[in-house]
């Protein structure tokens, strides 16, 4: 089991995807399927883009071995209240500056649930959000 | 890893190397190392790019090339020049000289190497237009680029354009052509000015093809001395040779930057040279960072292949003289001087049904093992090794970073006592010995590196 963790910046859009793209290198070593890391990557950023957006920050957890990845994102807030609807395509709660720099369209947490193979999300409103993803190697 | 071995152009001369550790910070595939005192390439990690070459202080570093005697092998004696030859010479050197000094010193034929690449543009647009699935689909054109996705981006090999270079098309025309004059096959060759290393390689090796469509390579930087040489040391020169006129106006530019992308037409394309340049935007493409991309045109070289290892003189001044070519070439076309319609064109279905080259396939220098459980079990080492590492990369090691010297201890190619931070803390615990650690540096930096200066002063 190789452990790594990266610390997320509210409202730092200029470092989006540091998480993903140190993912993507390690993944790339244990020649894992293109695809498999496309749709990884992809499932990353967009957690990591929402804890930047929408959460006051967070920390990002991955844990890897032989057979999958999981990836562990808590936030420090302010918690989804209705996690159905959030995860229903192009239902967003993003401000208005957030859609303005392009993100904010909805498309987060549903993007997620179509590129991992295991998805949860726990959250309770004032404390955070915990999304925790599995992808299997194998499958 | 990929046991495929590829042909290299780039060699280093370990008579004049004294290891200063320039071309192994400057690799942009970290395929460089000091042992011995010497700089040695890992071949399976070069892409040809020749960013060593560039910064290699003492020459040490230099371009294999093949002997110019050896043109007299064949009866028949092609040489196909790409215009950004031409681009060497200052602009009192008419294209009409350097033409009439090469039929002079040797060669029986000269041809522009872009006569082909308006075909060459039609091909690839297609092939573009063909393959939607597979945006954005990225040209071939240089050598470098394409070794540098089969090794770090395996995941985009699959966009790369499988369609032979304009020198293969020239080269395929010309053979087609003297022999149909009547040339016995074995008679014909065809020699290629290159501009950089990774033509060479590529000549050699061809990437997915069996055999390559020329029979030497010839380096510019020699080619420029000879024929500048000539044209200084001569007075008269035959009039009746003129240049070939076989290159449209804007396929004299082809090489240069946005050379290929003026030539379509697609919503989102990009032209980007400089290899970090390159390797900095494909870490984007391959994350799909950037949507509804059509086509990417990547050169190695900054100013593309005005800016080639093997051109001489300023890359700029290069670029300036081939625009100032084209320019002229247009106007000409403009007023009915010279026919946008070339020769080669007749021959277009010909070079069509050549105009593929094989499956190109990832030889990815990322993968640890072929066997994931192996894999991971050299990742874990490497981080491990890493994580006691100073992360300094100081290069005292004679690796370019710290993170490669833990893969090269991980692969058993380095020890971790290489390291002079390992050396200074094992020294305090009394388990390695000051004679040792003078041996450990004096097999990565050479005997000379480690003489005693301060006493013997």
């Amino acid at each position: 089991m190789m452990h790594t963790e990266f610390i997320v910046v509210e409202g730092d859009f200029a470092n989006a995807g540091k998480a993903s793209s140190e993912i993507k290198k390690t993944l790339k070593q244990l020649n894992i399927d293109n695809q498999k890391i496309k749709k990884i990557v992809v499932a990353v950023y967009e957690a990591e883009v929402n804890a930047i957006a929408h959460a006051y920050g967070g920390t990002i957890f991955v844990d890897l071995d032989e057979e999958k990845i999981c990836v562990l994102i808590k936030d420090k807030g302010p918690g989804i209240p209705d996690i159905a609807r959030a995860m229903e395509k192009g239902y967003s709660t993003a401000s208005a500056k957030v859609r303005e720099m392009g993100f904010g369209a909805g498309m987060g947490l549903p993007n997620i649930k179509n590129n991992v193979d295991e998805l949860d999300i726990q959250s309770e409103v004032g404390v955070g959000t915990e999304i925790k993803m599995i992808v299997n190697f194998n499958s | 890893m990929n046991e495929n071995y590829f042909y290299h152009a780039l060699r280093i001369d370990h008579k004049i190397c004294f290891g200063c550790t320039l071309c192994m910070r400057n690799c942009p595939t970290e395929a460089i190392r000091v042992r011995n005192g010497k700089a040695t390439i890992y071949e399976n990690k070069c892409v040809d790019c020749g960013e060593c070459y560039k910064v290699c202080p003492s020459g040490a570093v230099y371009v294999a090339e093949d002997d110019f005697q050896s043109i007299y092998n064949f009866k028949h004696r092609v040489v196909l020049m790409p215009s950004v030859f031409l681009g060497q010479f200052p602009e009192d050197i008419r294209a009409s000289q350097v033409y009439s000094v090469i039929l002079e010193i040797g060669f029986t034929h000269v041809f522009e190497v872009e006569a082909s690449a308006f075909l060459h543009s039609i091909l690839s647009n297609k092939y573009i237009r063909e393959h939607e699935t597979k945006k954005p689909l990225i040209s071939t054109f240089c050598p470098a680029i394409v070794r540098l996705i089969q090794v770090k981006f395996p995941a985009l090999v699959d966009s790369l354009i499988p369609i032979k270079a304009p020198v293969d098309f020239t080269a395929i025309y010309i053979r087609k052509k003297l022999i149909e004059e009547g040339a016995n096959p074995e008679d014909i060759g065809i020699f290629y000015i290159t501009p950089c290393a990774a033509k060479i390689a590529a000549t050699k090796s061809p990437v997915a093809e069996d055999a390559s469509t020329v029979d030497g390579v010839l380096n510019m930087d020699t080619m420029y001395n000879i024929v500048l040489k000539e044209i200084k040391q001569k007075k008269e020169f035959n009039k009746n040779i003129t240049a070939n006129n076989d290159v449209t106006s804007d396929c004299v530019i082809f090489s240069l930057t946005n050379g290929e992308r003026r030539l379509n037409n697609f919503k989102k394309s990009f032209a980007i040279d400089e290899i970090h340049n390159v390797i900095e935007f494909l870490e984007r493409v391959e994350d799909d960072e950037i949507e509804d991309l059509d086509f990417l045109e990547l050169r190695a070289c900054d100013e593309s292949c005005a800016g080639g290892i093997l051109t001489c003189g300023n890359r700029f001044l290069i670029n300036d003289r081939m625009m100032q070519r084209a320019k002229k070439l247009a106007e000409r076309e403009r007023n009915g001087e010279t026919s946008r319609r070339k020769a080669i064109m007749n021959e277009r279905e010909y070079l069509t049904q050549n105009s593929h080259v094989g499956r190109i396939k990832p030889r990815s220098m990322m993968v640890l093992d072929e066997d994931r459980s192996v894999a991971f079990q050299k990742l874990t080492k490497i981080k491990e090794i890493e994580s006691k590492l100073p992360h300094t990369d100081c290069n005292v090691c004679g690796a370019p970073s710290c993170h490669a010297l833990a893969e090269d201890v991980a692969f058993d190619r380095a020890s971790m006592t290489d390291c002079v931070f390992m050396q200074r803390n094992l020294e305090k615990r009394g388990s390695l010995k000051v004679e040792e650690s003078v041996e450990i540096m004096k097999n990565i930096w050479g005997e000379d590196k480690l003489k005693d200066y301060i006493l013997n002063k």
